[in-house]
């Protein structure tokens, strides 16, 4: 029997949104006050789906300390109290929520076996979220190659 | 397609357990969640049906009627139970959020199929601890 297990957590941030392809003034334009220089934080909130078999001996899809451990090792540590325009995933990618989100999902999915990744949302404020179900652009296939 | 959500909330008590383990290994599996006196949640039920609008009423279906089968179907069943002790589909199945959402499923799946396509059930046991069933064998 398939089922889903979800789990939320939280980190906090700060990021500045800004694309050096830009000019100052198209910068302002996009993303206004997230563009200011010294940046800003939030609280995120990632929600993490995984979907399996319900195991008979243990009613369960994935072991709950099993996908905190994995949570906590790949995004809590790397991200929580950090400034994400300083992590390497966003070196040339501006930490919009949704690159963000995108980031999350690429990091988890290969380390919840036997479950697999079905969603991450990220919520960057109570009033706005995100959702990601792959790893690859739309458009794109599993190895990000532009598809007709 | 419309999706349609209706919450419900109950509280229960359960403990995890599996009868052919010894102690250690329950209690290593499990952790507190095998404390045999049990614990209890706030549980939040979301029940989720598939369909379009009807031309006339604009309802995909009627809320009232589906807060009146979630209440006969679990709520009446469920509020202010063990779920281990004294709910029947637990007696030899552990009472995971996995295993009360597909148990959800099969109390109301029945009941909704005249009027409704059951698309999901989401049981949150803590608001960031939750599992859903769609379904799916």
């Amino acid at each position: 029997m398939k089922a889903y297990f979800g789990r939320r957590y939280i980190f906090s941030a700060s990021h500045r949104l800004h694309a050096d392809s830009l000019s100052p003034a198209q910068n302002r334009a996009a993303y206004g006050k997230c563009n200011n220089p010294h940046g800003h934080g939030h609280n995120y909130v990632v929600e993490v789906l995984v979907r399996g078999e319900v195991a008979t001996e243990t009613g369960m899809v994935v072991n709950l300390v099993d996908l905190d451990r994995v949570v906590r090792k790949q995004v809590l540590d790397r991200f929580d109290h950090t400034n994400l325009n300083h992590d390497p995933l966003f070196t040339a990618v501006v930490p919009t929520t949704e690159n963000l989100c995108r980031s999350v999902y690429r990091l988890l999915k290969d380390h919840l076996h036997p479950a697999e990744l079905e969603y991450v949302r990220v919520e960057e404020t109570e009033n706005n979220f995100f959702q990601c179900f792959d790893d690859h652009p739309a458009g794109a296939n599993a190895e990000g190659q532009r598809v007709s | 397609m419309i999706l349609l959500t209706r919450r419900a909330t109950f509280s229960a008590s359960h403990y995890y357990w599996n009868d052919g383990w010894s102690e250690e290994k329950n209690q290593r599996v499990f952790g507190r969640c095998a404390n045999r006196n049990g614990h209890g949640h706030n549980y939040t039920l979301e029940v989720t049906v598939a369909g379009e609008p009807d031309p006339v009423t604009g309802f995909v279906i009627d809320l009232k009627w589906l807060k009146d089968v979630i209440e006969e179907k679990i709520m009446s069943a469920w509020d202010h139970r063990h779920f281990n002790l004294e709910v029947p589909e637990f007696a030899a199945t552990i009472p995971t959020s996995e295993n009360i959402a597909i148990a959800a499923w099969r109390r109301l799946e029945p009941a909704l199929a005249a009027g409704a396509r059951l698309a999901a059930v989401r049981v949150y046991e803590t608001p960031e601890i939750f599992a859903e069933y769609r379904g799916e064998s």
